[in-house]
């Protein structure tokens, strides 16, 4: 259930990003969903690969600073309401989202997003009481 | 083990012969050297004014400008037959300064750099690797005498080329490395990319110098190599290396004071200061033949502490050089040391060792920034965390220098690693008036 994502610490120096995902290409390991948040100085990217331990190896081999850290997704349907509903869920049981972000390719009909929160465990078992489909770790690695 | 029998004279005998010492120059110089002779009509003193090593107060300072002013040979006191080799400052900052060595210069050298050696615990069994570069640079061949003097076997490796270093280490048991510390750290750096421990490449003392720098960052080269780090302190002007080095005690570095004078005045007054205090080394040197050299401002700030070392050695210790005059930075009316930044950085986990403070005027106002590294073992993948981490490294800073610095942090080892001496200031200001 837990999915494993790679953060990468960039300065904001043009060629950066471009250069981690070349190192990715090279080493024939897929995006699966992105998301970057900046400041004017540096960016943290958060990267789900289909390999992360090989992703988080070549990365540091290379020279970049990486961390990894768990999260999950969840799989929402693809209409409107269809995060609220998700969020709603969470904010009643009080549980804080750090960030999430949306996936890049789509399981049929339903939408994928990947959130982290501090506790993991009580979202995934809040969510899938209320019937939110939170898809395996393969399942996402696979996608 | 001590070298010389002279560094452990009783300090009225080191006083004794430093004034007869001090005669003698003071007459050479005049009789010998037309700029001195100049000054000293200007001044209106005459040799026999020395009287006591108190009167050296009496005696105008010499800086570096004199030396560029005279360039290239013009404060030789020997014709240029007696001299044996030249050396000559870098000169990035203008005119090289160019210093002259007789016979008798270069035994001195190599005798005062086998002091320096010995007291780092280095000997005949040692296998030394040098790299500092070789050429008119003093610290290669003076560091190359001073050990063959001593008899240790010595690989002249010179700077650059890591990996090989590193390589010429393993192959040749290397016991003892010469080298400036922040190269010291970055061979450190290659050889944990290349999977090789520095610890177990078996290095047991490191001579460094060449450029100021912390005690934070001697446990890290201490840590990290498993070695005893030294510091040791001369400049080309004087001799080169050998004008004062630490011993195994690590406790402040002992000047070879029977052939440099050391006085410490106030920079801005040029007054001379009560001992103890701190302020800038300025040397005398004793017994040069070729260059000759009175009260020369070395613009590096210090201490002198006149009590017994545990070591026995009865000789000064000038305590570590804490920044030079002129690498000193005024913004916004505040003096700062790159070396504070330094002590700063050394103690907040999460950042270092290299740093970069760049200057800038925005506004007709001084802008202070601070770049530096991430340590990759601290990225968590949080931004709060790296939010937290620059207010720290800004607040502790701001605590001590008294200035609010902007804090970058960047990529772990984006900042520049050198051979040589380590560049940790730019200042833009003088571009923009």
């Amino acid at each position: 259930m837990w999915v494993k994502q790679i953060s990468i610490f960039l300065e904001n120096k043009s060629g950066r990003l471009a250069s981690v995902c070349r190192i990715l290409a090279d080493n024939d390991i897929n995006i699966r969903a992105l998301s970057i948040a900046d400041t004017s100085d540096f960016g943290i990217l958060r990267l789900i690969v289909n390999q992360p331990e090989k992703a988080y190896q070549v990365l540091k081999e290379q020279g970049f600073t990486v961390s990894e850290t768990d999260v999950v997704a969840v799989e929402i349907p693809d209409a409107p309401g269809g995060l609220a509903q998700v969020l709603e869920i969470l904010a009643q049981k009080e549980i804080n989202i750090e960030y999430l972000y949306a996936f890049v390719s789509k399981s049929a009909g339903n939408a994928l997003v990947m959130l982290k929160v501090e506790d993991l465990e009580s979202a995934v078992e809040v969510l899938t009481q209320n019937g939110i489909r939170v898809p395996s770790t393969g399942e996402i690695y696979r996608i | 083990m001590i070298w010389d029998t002279t560094e452990t004279l009783p300090r009225e005998e080191i006083r004794r012969l430093q004034l007869e010492r001090l005669k003698k120059v003071v007459r050479r110089v005049y009789n010998k050297v037309p700029f001195y002779r100049k000054q000293f009509e200007k001044y209106s003193i005459k040799p026999s004014d020395i009287k006591t090593l108190e009167d050296i107060a009496k005696l105008p300072f010499t800086t570096k400008d004199d030396l560029r002013e005279n360039y290239p040979y013009g404060l030789f006191a020997v014709p240029l037959d007696k001299l044996v080799r030249i050396h000559a400052s870098s000169g990035t900052t203008g005119l090289p300064t160019v210093v002259g060595y007789t016979k008798k210069d270069l035994h001195t050298w190599s005798d005062l750099v086998a002091r320096i050696v010995v007291q780092a615990g280095v000997t005949s069994r040692d296998v030394v690797q040098i790299c500092f570069t070789y050429g008119l640079f003093t610290g290669g061949f003076g560091l190359h005498y001073g050990l063959e003097r001593v008899g240790a076997t010595v690989v002249p490796a010179s700077s650059g080329n890591t990996k090989r270093q590193i390589q010429l280490m393993k192959d040749f048991h290397t016991s003892v490395l010469v080298s400036t510390p922040s190269y010291a750290l970055y061979i450190a750096e290659v050889a944990e990319e290349m999977g090789v421990n520095p610890r177990e490449l078996g290095l047991r003392v490191g001579l460094f110098g060449s450029e100021p720098w912390s005690e934070a960052m001697r446990e890290e080269l201490q840590k990290r190599w498993g070695l005893l780090a030294t510091d040791n302190y001369g400049m080309s002007e004087l001799i080169g290396p050998g004008v004062a080095g630490e011993c195994e005690r690590q406790n402040g570095l002992h000047i070879s004071e029977d052939h440099f004078l050391a006085e410490i005045i106030n920079p801005k007054t040029g007054e001379p200061l009560p001992p103890g205090s701190k302020g800038e080394l300025v040397i005398t040197t004793l017994t040069k033949e070729g260059l000759p050299l009175l009260r020369y401002r070395t613009r590096d700030l210090t201490s002198i502490d006149e009590s017994p070392c545990l070591c026995g050695r009865t000789t000064a210790r000038l305590a570590r050089i804490s920044g030079r005059t002129d690498d000193m930075l005024i913004i916004r009316g505040v003096n700062i040391f790159p070396s504070q930044v330094e002590e700063v950085l050394s103690e907040i986990k999460g950042v270092g060792p290299e740093y970069l403070i760049v200057v800038d005027r925005k506004d007709y106002l001084d802008q202070l920034e601070i770049q530096v590294e991430l340590a990759s073992d601290y990225f968590t993948g949080k931004y709060r965390d790296l939010e937290d981490l620059e207010a720290t490294v800004k607040s502790k800073l701001q605590s001590v220098l008294n200035v609010t610095p902007r804090v970058k942090l960047v990529e772990y080892k984006s900042l520049e690693r050198t051979a040589g001496k380590a560049k940790r200031v730019i200042d833009r200001r003088k571009e923009r008036k």
